[in-house]
């Protein structure tokens, strides 16, 4: 595999450029949108992405200057085509078009989500994994069999970090809720039933995040925050482990920002040394959405020939994992 | 869960080694036990195995007295049920079309009784003398949506497909029976081909 490639990720709320080769990440540049009350507004989302791009873009490649790789190096352009914010999508994938056609190279379209599961085969020893993939607007765990990523299990309504986001800005925490949760629930032991939704191999969020609303009326803040995690983790750590037993495989690997958790990691942990598998969590930077990682599978396009046309390269906000026929792998 | 007669020689036997359970033969009987997670917390983890031992030793009783051939439960206590051995081959082994259009009865007749199996392959139905016997609820849950029973259906097919060359005349025979007992059966098996043409699997 060879060849030097820039991708841009911008799904949600994180514009991010990185031009990586073979060996590793050269340049990365990221801006955040951060909201100044309540969650991510996908237009103030797209308005962040618009204004900051060319920055971002312009930042990324002097960076790489910096470092011996000119934009003459470049041989294609990746950009994260879903799933993710319509307006969002829309918006980084312009300045990617706008990019392959002045640096005439080739343009990728790269599955969001398929791209976490690649930087962290490249970034750690796991090499055919179970994949946990939790984020804020997605939770499925995957596997790879016949030329694809299948979908062993998913959430059948909202995102575990959306779930726990949702429940934080109705107990008055600042987006995003996650980390916030995290640090309460140390303070609690006090564990509060709430609902374990968990269908076949599938999950569902929406109705443990009302119910965990609901007993903030009645319980401490710390004692919710504790049973929240205790009880989401759990669902989603059960659900890998019945995907292990059914491909037979024995490695985990953990994907997306809810995985910096040191609680989901810790449940994770156990369950792979009762199993007897190994666990595999990339470093934080490779972990939330990044750019690096669609410069990566980017790359990995481009060595298998899988490019679009600039005619082809609508976004798709529901892009699933398991509609891309796998090209990169045997 | 593959039960076959090989596994019975001695008295206390290891069948299988789930994700979610033990499943042992013990003096002629089969002990299923849903074993103790770790990285759950103790109290939910109590919580979910007995809700779930007690949820499918009602419906695999429910599912005989719709007349589907079911082990006799013996005994329930906390995670663990302690139930009649059936020996027989898994029909997996011996699959044919006149068994596959009795299967599609079975289902109809689940379905009929609100039942939705969930694991329906051709290993957890058990071929004893001429009675096939439906094993392994641990996925069961009642519902009578369409959705639910397509799925159902669908998961059984592939099992079907990834495992029988000459599986086309095994789906024929299974609709004629599941037809023959079951009043919805058209407007669930539309659904399993719409579900087919979706692209997940369960």
């Amino acid at each position: 595999m060879k060849g030097t490639v820039l991708g841009i990720e911008g799904t949600a709320w994180n514009l991010s450029a990185a031009i990586v080769n073979e060996k590793d990440v050269i340049a990365e540049v990221t801006d955040t949108y951060s909201p100044a009350t309540g969650g991510i507004h996908p237009r103030e989302a797209a308005q962040h992405h618009a204004k900051y791009a060319s920055t971002v873009i312009r930042k990324v490649l002097e960076e790489a200057n910096g470092k011996g790789v000119t934009s003459s190096d470049i041989n294609a352009i990746a950009f994260s085509q879903g799933p993710g914010l319509g307006a969002c999508l829309r918006t980084v994938a312009t300045a990617a078009r706008m990019l392959a056609i002045t640096f005439e190279v080739p343009l990728i379209g790269v599955n969001h989500c398929l791209a976490h599961i690649e930087i962290g085969r490249w970034k750690t020893p796991a090499r055919d994994p179970v994949t946990l993939y939790v984020s804020g607007a997605n939770s499925q765990i995957l596997a790879y069999r016949m030329r694809k990523y299948r979908v062993f299990g998913e959430t059948l309504d909202i995102g575990l970090g959306n779930a726990f986001d949702k429940f934080a800005r109705n107990a008055g925490l600042s987006h995003p809720g996650g980390p916030k949760i995290e640090q309460l629930a140390k303070k609690s032991t006090n564990y509060i039933p709430l609902p374990y939704v968990v269908k076949g191999m599938d999950l569902s969020f929406s109705g443990l995040s009302t119910a965990a609303t609901e007993a903030l009326k009645r319980n401490s803040l710390e004692d919710v925050c504790y049973s929240l995690q205790e009880t989401a983790f759990a669902m989603i750590v059960e659900v890998t482990e019945r995907a292990l037993a059914h491909t037979g495989k024995n490695e985990v690997l953990l994907a997306g920002g809810v995985g910096a958790n040191m609680r989901l990691r810790e449940m994770l942990d156990i369950m792979c040394t009762d199993r007897g598998v190994s666990f595999h969590v990339p470093e934080k930077r490779f972990m939330g959405d990044n750019g690096a990682m669609i410069a990566y599978l980017g790359l990995l396009m481009y060595n298998a020939g899988d490019i679009l046309s600039i005619e082809n390269s609508h976004v798709n906000p529901n892009f699933r994992p398991d509609d891309v026929d796998v090209t990169w792998l045997e | 869960m593959i039960v076959s007669e090989e596994n019975i020689d001695g008295d206390i036997i290891e069948l299988t080694n789930g994700a979610e359970a033990t499943v042992r033969i013990e003096d002629g009987c089969v002990v299923k036990e849903r074993i103790q997670k770790r990285y759950r917390l103790r109290e939910l983890d109590e919580r979910i195995r007995k809700e779930r031992t007690k949820a499918e030793s009602r419906l695999i009783s429910e599912a005989r007295r719709l007349g589907i051939p079911t082990p006799i439960i013996h005994d329930v206590e906390k995670s663990v049920i302690r139930m009649q051995y059936i020996p027989g081959m898994p029909l997996k082994h011996v699959i044919n079309e006149v068994l596959s259009e009795r299967l599609g009865e079975l289902v109809g007749l689940l379905h009929t009784g609100g039942i939705i199996h969930g694991d329906l392959t051709t290993s957890n139905l058990i071929l004893n003398d001429d009675k096939l016997y439906m094993i392994d609820f641990g996925l069961s849950f009642m519902n009578s949506a369409v959705e639910a029973r397509g799925v159902d259906i669908h998961v059984l097919f592939q099992t079907f497909e990834s495992t029988h060359h000459y599986y086309e005349s095994l789906i024929e025979a299974f609709c004629r029976g599941y037809r023959r007992v079951f009043t919805g059966a058209d407007e669930v098996l539309e659904r399993v081909t719409e579900i087919e043409k979706r692209g997940r699997y369960a």
